[in-house]
Formats: structure tokens, sequence, C-alpha cells
């Protein structure tokens, strides 16, 4: 099937017209490209939108309390309250599909006023107390020295992890950051470690401003007693956040004694539910690229099919010599639908180059410009690709089956009468 | 060497059908040069098609060489084909995008002879109807009887057991054609089996054995002295 006479033959017969083999090819060549440039702009769409929400870990959800909306059990509606530890060892206990509960309490620093000094430098950042849990949910990346451990738990060391904007902020460069200390309201922590967040959009900037301190050391200096300020919550793979959502609230509505009906009292963020909303979106813009790309490709794929149709009607007597001269019928239609086949994926795989060409374009252009909103690095995968061959291979197929059937259906008798 | 006992055909046109071979009965030798001649409506090109396996016959039988010619499904009938029988016809039936060696070796390549060994078979057979030097041209540069002999070197190039020639000069002048005859009569002298369909008796008469047909039925089946083409060229 795949001898060289095979193949010879068939660039004959194609490139016998080329003109209109050309013409043929275009049909298909439009249609793959057609696709492949949907594809690409819905898959920059998505890796922009994508890109927003960062390296957080997107199974989880965060909480925090507010002020009840309801009386309970003699406690006026109104009232302020606080998670406490207890209620984070109580999640942990209660709810096994958990994977981290993370406390955690900040000293706001953001557009407020400066709350870090260093000898004569000072500057206004967000200090957070935090498990060490808390770098698995809000990936950073740790440029150098260690991220908080257990020890630092345990013992309440007076330790800090900071941002490259604190570092540039309240070190020189050329500075030894490392061993160093800064003041946080009046109080020392050492410098252990700096961390560098990939940038999300907007906050791009503030991320490299944070200051990080053991949970504990920071309940210790600031006065929190055992006051949790909000917790993140990291669901086990293979559970989403959103569906532990309720029982997570109700077993925190009992510890704090809050009305079971009582829906404001505390608030949450679920990252998950937000994801998964953004992901149908994707999904459903994908099957339009599919079927909109599809629908142009078979279009090219019936041009094929008409003028290989036509080649077989040109072909008739040939044909007929051919299977007077003993030619197997199967063998003639394996030549048709080889031909088809060849020149679908000819001209698909000119599309594929030239979507890829296309898209390298757009994506240096996009360097060129800038980063534009909601839209980075366009692009499809290998897998996208596979697919698109295989689609062509298999709608090479359809296109030659139908010629193919009607070259052997003519007696050898009649396509040799033929003129 | 060819074997026919009350052969039957009709064909169906419309309503009615049209009797055209009715009750023919006829044997080859190996070895024969036989013209199969009669005024056109006789019946000749459809015995001819029925003897190549282009058509099937409604009754009767037919048998090739020992091998009983009947069911054949159209990959078997190829085969036959391919196996059995040479065609020359009227109108060449070159394929136009191949060379002259190309053109011979086609028969070699349905029964998937090597690249190689084709080649070189198909400039053999080239050169036997006098034309190696003419094996790179395309039929479009080729004379009607340089055609005609490539059409003849391709019948011969897979050993046919019989060759089978529906009008091989009709589209040639006479000299063309005595040529060509010529050439029939070398290759019937060396041994193969030959039957040409024509209504030319002058090329009747170079055959060894005329069988006429007139409306579907043998009239006349003679044996006679055969002229040699050669003596024309």
């Amino acid at each position: 099937m795949f001898n060289k006479d095979r193949w010879k033959e068939i660039i004959e017969v194609l490139t016998s017209n080329m003109f209109r083999t050309i013409l043929t090819a275009f049909g298909v060549f439009w249609g793959i490209l057609i696709l492949i440039i949907l594809l690409a702009a819905g898959k920059g769409l998505e890796n922009g939108i994508k890109s927003d929400f960062g390296d957080i870990a997107t199974n989880t959800m965060f909480m925090w309390s507010q002020a009840t909306s309801k009386e309970y059990e003699g406690l006026p509606k109104g009232r302020r309250f606080d998670f406490k530890v207890s209620d984070v060892t109580s999640l942990k206990e209660n709810i096994k599909e958990l994977r981290f509960v993370s406390a955690r309490n900040r000293l706001d620093g953001y557009q407020g006023e400066n709350n870090v000094t260093r000898g004569i430098k000072v500057g206004a950042f967000n200090v957070y107390g935090d498990y060490p849990e808390i770098i698995k949910q809000d990936p950073m990346t740790i440029t150098s020295g260690r991220f908080i451990n257990h020890s630092d738990i345990v013992e309440k060391r007076k330790i800090a992890i900071i941002g490259q904007g604190v570092k540039s902020s309240l070190f020189d460069k050329g500075e030894t950051v490392l061993g160093s200390f800064i003041k946080v309201q009046g109080v020392n922590f050492m410098v252990v470690g700096t961390y560098k967040k990939k940038s999300n959009e907007g906050d791009g900037e503030e991320g490299q401003k944070e200051i990080f301190v053991p949970f504990t050391s920071f309940s210790q200096a600031f006065n929190k007693g055992n006051d949790v300020g909000w917790m993140a919550i990291t669901a086990k793979d293979g559970s989403s956040i959103t569906s532990l959502k309720e029982r997570i609230i109700t077993l925190m509505k009992v510890n704090r004694k809050i009305h079971p009906e009582d829906n404001r009292a505390i608030g949450n963020f679920d990252l998950y539910e937000q994801y998964n909303r953004v992901e149908s979106l994707f999904v459903a813009m994908r099957l339009i690229a599919y079927f909109v790309g599809i629908l142009v490709l078979i279009s090219g794929i019936i041009g094929v099919s008409n003028i290989m149709l036509i080649v077989v009607k040109e072909r008739t007597k040939e044909i007929g010599i051919r299977r007077a001269l003993g030619e197997d019928p199967w063998s003639i239609k394996v030549q048709i639908l080889l031909e088809s086949i060849f020149l679908t994926i000819i001209s698909g795989m000119a599309g594929i180059i030239f979507g890829a060409l296309f898209i390298f374009g757009i994506n240096s252009l996009l360097d060129a410009v800038g980063p534009v909103d909601m839209f980075v690095n366009p692009s499809v995968s290998l897998g996208v690709v596979l697919i698109a061959l295989i689609i062509l291979i298999i709608s090479g197929l359809l296109a030659g089956f139908i010629p193919a059937q009607s070259a052997i259906k003519v007696k050898p008798i009649d396509a040799l009468r033929a003129e | 060497m060819i074997e026919i006992k009350n052969l039957h055909k009709s064909y169906k046109m419309g309503s009615n059908s049209l009797h055209v071979l009715k009750g023919i009965n006829f044997s080859v030798e190996e070895g024969e040069l036989v013209a199969i001649m009669g005024s056109s409506g006789s019946g000749k090109s459809t015995l001819l098609n029925i003897l190549g396996m282009l058509d099937e016959l409604d009754e009767g039988s037919y048998t090739l060489d020992g091998v009983p010619i009947k069911n054949l499904n159209e990959t078997k009938a190829a085969q036959y084909r391919n196996k059995f029988l040479g065609f020359i016809f009227q109108s060449f039936n070159l394929i136009n995008y191949k060379t002259a060696a190309e053109n011979v070796a086609l028969p070699l390549y349905y029964q998937k002879v090597g690249r190689k060994e084709r080649h070189e078979k198909a400039l053999k057979y080239l050169e036997r109807v006098g034309l190696k030097e003419w094996a790179t041209h395309l039929p479009s540069e080729l004379s009607g009887g340089q055609k005609q002999r490539v059409a003849i070197a391709r019948a011969m190039a897979a050993e046919p057991k019989v060759l089978l020639a529906d009008e091989p000069t009709g589209a040639l002048d006479s000299k063309t054609s005595y040529e060509v005859m010529d050439l029939i009569q070398k290759i019937n002298d060396a041994g193969n089996t030959i039957l040409i369909v024509t209504h030319e008796p002058d090329i009747a008469d170079m055959c060894k054995r005329i069988v006429h047909l007139k409306d579907g039925v043998i009239v006349e089946d003679k044996k006679i002295e055969q002229v040699r083409a050669s003596q024309y060229v």
C-alpha cells in the first residue's frame, strides 16, 4: 500500500492539474487555519484570566467573621466575634477531607501608616501571622533563606520572611538581608528569608510587599491572644471545597454560638466556585471554537470530495484500462482514498503551519507592545494539533470514500468505452 | 486452450431484451491465430468481452486453460485477466501520463513484481516490438503504429495464455496495419495464442483461422492459408 509507485502516481495525479489542486486544498487549509486560530484565541483568553488567579491553590476558600444578625442563646444580634485557635483544631478533627486549615492574622500596612522600621528607613507593609502550610495555599518562591517552620510556631520565634518589595525599601543594594533585624510596630524580628510571588494582575506590586512571621509569635507580639483573623481552608484533591463549605460553616456556627440560620455572621470567599465558573466558560468557548472550525473544515472537505469525484470521472477510462490489465478493484479504491487523504493532510498541515506562524506573530506582537488585559500567550497544545491531524485523516477518508466507491462501481467494460 | 459451449448473452434495453449471442460453440487450441469476423451487431465484440472476462455470460460454459470461468467477483476476475489474458485495443488505451516503459510494466506491477525486474522485462518486450529507444517517451510523443506496438508489448509483458485484440488495426493506415500484423504474426510464430476481432478481410486473411459471426451465431469456421504480412511491409 505504501510503495514508491503508489506515491509516484498520487503525486502525478495531483500535480497534473496544479491550479485545481491548490484551489481544492485551500478549502481544507482555510478550515484548519480557522480552527487553530479560534482555539489559540480561546486559549489566550483563558491564560489571561487564569493568570489573574495566579498560583493560588484553587480548591481553597477564605472564611472570616462578621457581626451576627440573629439573637441566639441569650447573645445579642450585632455581636462581633473572633475565631479561636481551637476552631482550627476542631475543623481539622471533624472534617477529614480538608488538607490545610491555616489560621491567619494581619497587621494592615496597605495604604496605612508606616508600621515597619529599620534604622532610618521606614515603610508600610502588610504583616501576616501564618502557619508553614500557607506557602502551599498561596504559593511564593523563597529566593533566599527559608520560610516559617513548625519549630518557629512552637517556640514563638521572632523571625520574618520579607518580600522583594520590602527588601528594596528597607535595605540598600548589596546589604546583608538574612540575619538582620526589622522592627514591626516596635517589635524586633530577625529576617530569615526573602520571597517572590508570581505577580498577579493588579496586586502584583502589593504581593511583593508583605512580611510573614510565625502565627504564634504574631499573636504574642501584637496581643491577639487566641484570636484568629481569618482562615484559608484547602480541601484534599478529589473533594471540592464548595461541597464542604456548608459543613465547615455549620461547625463554626456551633463553636461560636451563632444561630443556625444566621447567614451573615460568617463571611467566605470560595475560590473554587469562582474558578469553576470561569472554567465552564472556557469549556463552552472551546466547544464553540471546535464547532465553528469543524463546520468550516467540512465545507473544505466537501470541496475535496467534489474534486475527487471529477478526477474519478476524468479517469474512468484509465480505470477501465487498469482493470482490464488486472488491477484489483480494492487497489483502485485505496489509490483514490490515498489521493484524497494525501491532499487533505498536505493542505491541513499547511493550515496548521500557517496557523502556528500566525500565533507566533501574535505572540511576538504581544511581547512587543507589552501585556494586554485578559489575553496572554495564545497557543495550541500538541494534543490539539494531533486531534486536528486525526480529524484531517478521517475527513480525507470520508472525502475519498464516495469517489472511490464510484470509481469501482463502473464495470470495466463500460469504463473502457467511456471517452 | 479456450472451450466455449452453448454460450448465450442478452442485454436488457429498457423493457425488451436484446439477444446478442445465441448459442456459440467454439474452441481454440494453443498456438492458434484466430480472426473473428462479422458485421457490426453480429456479436463479435460481445464474444471477445466475455472471453476477456470483462463481461459475464448468461448461459453456457467457458473454460480457459482448464479453469472454469464462472461466478467471478471483481477481484478474482482481475486476477484471472492479469494471469491469463493480454488485451490489445483499437484505441491503444495507453495511460497517457506514463512513459512507454511504465505502460508496459503495468500488468507486472499488478502481479507485484519488483520495480527493477519490472523495468527490465518492460525493456525486453519493448525491444521485441522494436521500440527500446522510445522507452522513456510518453504516448503523446508516439505515432499510432508505435502506440499499438507499445500496447502489444504491454499485453505480452505478463506472459498471458491468450492475447485478445479488438480491431487492433482499426485506427491505423494500411501500411502501419501490416506492420502491426507482421508483429502479431511473429508473436504467434513464437507459440502464443491470439484472437483478433476485425471486420477487414485482408487482416483476417493474415490469421490461420477465420470464424464468421452473424446475428449471434457462428455461420462459418474455417482454417485458411495464412497470408504473411511481411511481404507488404
